[in-house]
Parts: structure tokens; sequence; C-alpha cells
């Protein structure tokens, strides 16, 4: 298991930590994709088992043990390290399926779980002492007191901040915890503060925390009505499209509603995150990590978007005063964005 | 089982909180949570004028709690936090894990509904750090709750929000600033026109959620009214209502009666119609999606 302590005690003082590189990190669905990822140049891939233990529990995805094995293996071989996503929150009575789960994917080798709930974080720091802990996006952290928290108690190497910081409040929150830094940069974007939000679980009865889901498939329903497409989730009207109109996934927080007399997408238009022109920024604000989002998505897509973002980590890195984000990598990433728009999110003024 | 009422979630002006708590003193509400919790730009009452109605409230024979910010994110939220968490009177409830680690080990903090509490696990870690009251997660299902509170020791107690919209999201972004076009830094405070938020709707017309700034509310109200008995069966020891408007004495007592016995499940749904505009959903009490009307398993009083 490799150790990233963030300081180091015995720093005389005075002394500059030696620079970090800006690590990647990037999402297997499956085995092809995994393999695809470290192929394509991730440091971190990161995976979830089937059933409810992951925020992204689609059918047909995610791992099983046999699986895991293999995935660890070729990881490991190419010297990729992988991260476990067991990051919705267990209810008593399934208690024991997270904390098994735990167990066994440290019995296989995993480098690091990321985790959301507390007291599967206390059982992980417990029974498996030398176990890396990341703090998962679904843990709500979104200031450095509640990251503190997590590391006084638990001792956590890293967190993956909430899509809800400005540069300037991500670059406050490196400065004031030990605990390493990690950012989404590409890929589907949550509105709501992540951890937090139960629209999902109000309309279909399936949340994020509860089931690792939102807006879950099972629960989509398409009507043709006058030459309109209508989409539909639990029942309830999400959008609706005239004959040419782009359909999008009708993910709740991205649909179509009437406020005030005025129909319009209410809280964001479908758009994927894109950071890659913030890259010098978030390297100088000592970010440690960049996630790509999409455990959900296909291997080509994994191979698209880790291939582009481990050049242009590497031009950043190599020379952060002179990156640019290439015109042709912006393009590449428009085509697997969702409705293929791209946003800052909350990295963007106007939109807070 | 003692009645509270939950902060309000609304921006209301400074005369607005002030009469409505006026109204509130005079009730027979055992517990007030004061305080903003949803945007720290609203500042109608500053903490100073909070503490001033808080110990007015108290005169008034009333459990005061403070509750704090949801979603936490600048400095100056930091700040406001500390503040809060050292006022050194009142006991503050934890919305957000930065307020767990300021209190954690120093005082007695109640845990509010926006800190993820699923299992006895991560609530035994919060009892250690000093809570002595948990209000649960409105996403948890009756089945989820009892096994939480089976657990509980005896000084620590359960509460649980039993009418009022559901909190169902909060964001970095403001809706009500964005329905008006405007940016967020510069949102004029237009939320304080909308004191009950603004409706949001379906394209077919189907009342769906309400925006109040940066939160996110249910059109539907959610009550477990209906369910009392089996409430106190599971040990709940404190039922929560969150303000739905400014008349809430008529409803309160309502809620008291309905709590205490003396309106069964017969008559009190009727009346409860009579004083609550909209439909009321209970779903998630009973496993279901959270929109879904409240199926009671146990009828009539005990």
């Amino acid at each position: 298991m490799t150790r990233t302590d963030p300081v180091s005690p015995t720093m005389a003082p005075g002394a500059r930590a030696p620079a970090k590189r800006l690590e990647l990190v990037c999402p297997a669905g499956s085995l092809p994709a995994l393999r695809t990822a470290v192929d394509q140049g991730a440091d971190w891939v990161y995976l979830g088992l089937r059933g409810a233990t992951n925020a992204r529990n689609f059918p047909g995805l995610n791992f099983d043990e046999n699986g895991l094995r293999q995935g660890i293996a070729y990881a490991h071989r190419h010297g990729v390290q992988v991260l476990l996503a067991l990051n919705t929150y267990p209810q008593p009575q399934s208690w024991t399926l997270w904390t098994q789960t735990v167990d066994q994917a440290v019995e296989l080798g995993i480098d690091a779980i990321i985790l959301a709930d507390l007291g599967l974080m206390q059982h992980a720091r417990q029974r498996h002492p030398e176990l890396a802990l990341h703090l998962s996006v679904q843990g709500s952290a979104t200031n450095y007191e509640a990251i503190n928290f997590y590391h006084e108690r638990f001792g956590i190497r890293r967190v993956v901040l909430p899509r809800v910081l400005s540069l300037a409040q991500v670059e406050h929150t490196v400065a004031h915890t030990p605990v390493d830094v990690e950012v989404f940069g590409f890929g589907g974007l949550c509105v709501m503060l992540e951890g937090r939000c139960t629209l999902s679980s109000y309309v279909t009865g399936a949340s994020p925390n509860t089931a690792g889901v939102c807006s879950p498939p099972e629960a989509v329903r398409w009507y043709e009505r006058d030459g309109a497409r209508e989409t539909r989730v639990g029942g309830l009207l999400v959008d609706r499209y005239e004959a040419g109109e782009n359909a999008a996934y009708p993910t709740l927080c991205k649909g179509r509603y009437v406020v005030g007399g005025q129909r319009y997408y209410s809280f964001e238009e479908p758009a994927s995150l894109n950071t890659l022109t913030m890259l010098p920024q978030l390297l100088a604000a000592g970010v440690r990590a960049i996630k790509l989002e999409g455990r959900q998505r296909s291997p080509a897509y994994v191979a698209q978007v880790t291939r582009i973002w481990r050049a242009a980590i590497d031009e950043c890195c190599a020379d952060p005063e002179h990156f640019v984000a290439r015109a042709e990598w912006q393009q590449d990433l428009a085509t697997v964005s969702e409705g293929g728009q791209c946003t800052l999110g909350a990295y963007h003024r106007p939109w807070k | 089982m003692k009645l509270a009422l939950g902060p309000v979630p609304y921006y209301w002006t400074a005369e607005r909180l002030h009469a409505f708590y006026d109204t509130i003193a005079d009730t027979d509400v055992d517990i007030v949570y004061l305080g903003e919790q949803v945007c720290s730009r609203r500042h109608s009452l500053r903490l100073p004028d909070w503490l001033s109605l808080a110990e007015r409230l108290a005169d008034a024979g009333k459990e005061v709690v403070l509750s704090s910010l949801i979603l936490v994110e600048s400095e100056s939220d930091l700040k406001s936090l500390r503040r809060l968490a050292a006022n050194g009177r009142f006991r503050v409830e934890a919305n957000d894990m930065a307020m767990v680690q300021l209190v954690a080990g120093h005082a007695e903090f109640v845990i509010g509904p926006h800190v993820n509490v699923y299992n006895p696990a991560s609530l035994g870690l919060l009892i250690e750090a000093g809570a002595v009251r948990w209000c649960a997660p409105t996403e948890l299902s009756a089945q989820a709750l009892a096994g939480i509170v089976s657990t509980l020791p005896a000084t620590v107690a359960c509460e649980v929000i039993v009418l009022g919209p559901l909190t169902l999201a909060l964001s970095a972004r403001c809706f009500t600033a964005r329905h008006y076009n405007r940016q967020k830094d510069d949102c004029g405070f237009i939320c304080i026109d909308h004191p009950a938020g603004m409706p949001l709707t379906t394209q077919d017309g189907q009342d769906f959620l309400v925006l109040n700034g940066v939160q996110t509310l249910s059109a539907k109200i959610h009550s477990l009214l209906h369910d009392v008995g089996s409430l106190r069966r599971l040990g709940v020891a404190v039922a929560r209502v969150v303000p739905l408007g400014e008349n809430m004495a008529p409803l309160l007592a309502h809620v008291r009666a309905r709590l205490d016995g003396r309106i069964g499940d017969d008559t009190g749904q009727d009346a409860l119609a009579g004083l609550v505009t909209g439909e009321c959903c209970g779903g998630y009490w009973n496993g279901l999606a959270g929109m879904q009307a409240g199926v009671s398993g146990v009828r009539g009083t005990p």
C-alpha cells in the first residue's frame, strides 16, 4: 500500500515540501473500462461493487469479487492504484453487507476506500488501521472544519470536494487542512450539494445516499404525445420536447419546469462540468487530484476522457504558465458531454 | 411527546420574524429552533438579534436551540458558526459536520436533520462527541428509525419531523436569483419578496417543488400525524413541525392535540386539511417515495 502522508512531521521549519504530482482519478464501471483507464494513463481507477453499496448503482455495471481481483491485478501490474467507492449510507437492516464489503476489499488488496458514512468509517479505521480512507463527495464536506473532523477521528488521507465551491474557496480549504484535496474535473454535474439531496428519493423512493442512484432508469418513462416527446420520472413530467429538440436523460434537477408562469430549466441545463481551462489554477491552489466522473459510461468514453486529461495534466504540470487547453481536446470532450454542452459549474461566478 | 418548532426556512423581514415569534411565545410549543440555516447572505436578524429573541422565548418557558447553516462554504460562514458555537447560553443544532467539529467535546448539542445519520454506529459516534438529541433525516423509514432508536442510550432523545415541507436539496446556486436572471452575489435579496418561496410546477401543472433561494422544498406537506401511535411506540420523544406560514398557532394547537390523543385519526386528518393548503405526503415513513401519501399501518390513537 502506498502511503501519501500529506504533512511530514520531520520536515525542517521553513523547508518547502516537495512539489506533488497532480493525480488523475478515472472511473471504471467494468473490467474493460478499468483496463482502458489504466492503459490511457490513469493514476488511480475507482470502481464499485454490484449492488447498493456505491453511488453508481446501475444495472449491468460494477464489479463482482472475481472482477475486482482481476482489476486490481491489472492495475497494480501497471503501477496504478485502485479505489473502491463504498459511498452510500448503510441502514440498520443491511449494515453488515457494507462492513463485509470493506473487509473483502481489503483482503483483495484494494489501495484505498472511498466512504461517506461516519459509522462505516469508524469500522474501517478500527478493523483496518493501515487502510487509506478517502472521504467521498457524498460525505458532503464543503469546508475544512468538516474535513478536519474526519481527519482527526479517522485519519482520512483525501477528501473529494462537492461541486459547490469557488476556486478561492477550494484554495482556502486546501490551505487549512492536512488532508489531500481531490476535485471533479469533468463529467456529469450535480447542481445540488452532493450527499444532502433527496430529490430522487422524494420522487422515486431511491436516492444517492440510500441506494446509490439518482433519477434511476427504472423510474424513467418516455411517451409520444401530440408530436412531442414527454419524459417522466416516477410518473412526474420532467420535460417535454418538440420535434427536432434534443432530448436529455431526465435527471430531476435538469428538467424544464414552470415558475412564475415561465417554462425554463429552473435549476440547470443538461451540461457536463469541464474544468480543463482551469488546470493551472487548480494546480496552484494545491489540489492533489482531479477526478473524472462516469462509471456508468462506456469504455470508449473512459478512453477518450482519460487520454485527454492525462495529456493536459502532463502539459500543465510541465509548464503551468503557458498551459493552454487545446481546441481539439475541448472538441472531443464536448462530444461526450451531457447535451453536448459544458459548464464551469460553481467555478463560474454568474453560476453561483 | 414534546412539540418542537423548526427554524423558519424562508427569508422574512425582521418585523415579520418578531411578529411570528410573538405568537409562538403564546403557544404550547416546548422547543423552538431559531436562526438562519438556508443562506448566509440573509441578514434581517443578526446573531445578537437572534439571541435576544431566544431570551424572550426562554422567558416564555421555551427550550431554545440555535440552528446552524446547512451549506457551509466560506471562512465567513465558519466565523458565524464559531460565534454561534461560542454563544455560551443556548444549545446549538448542528446541520453540518463543521458545527459538529466546533462543538464536539465542548458542549452538548442537537444533531439536526441535515447531518447524515443512517445507522446506530454513526449516531453513537456523535453521541460520544456530545449529542444529546437527534433529529432524524426525513428520508429514513419507520423501519430504519426503529433499528436506530432501539440502540439509543436513555440520555439521548430522538426527534422526528412530523409536519412541514421537506428540505430536498441545497445548492451553491440560488434558484430564486436565477428566476430573476440575477447573479447570486447581486441577488438584491429578492427572496424576501417570496415569504413562502416560489411554487414550481411541472409542465402539466402538477405542484412539485418550492424554490427558496439556495434551498429546494417539497410542494407537498410531509405529515406523519396519521401515525402518532407508531411514533410513540418507537420511543420518539420530540415531534418537530417546520414553519409553513405565518399563522402557525392554530396548526400547532392541532398537532399538540393529535400528539396528546385529544384528536384521533378519524377526525384529525379532516381538521388538518382545513389548516394546511396543498396536499400532504408521508411516503418516506413507509419506505416509499417521499411524495407518496402516507399510509398508516396502525390506525387509531393509543
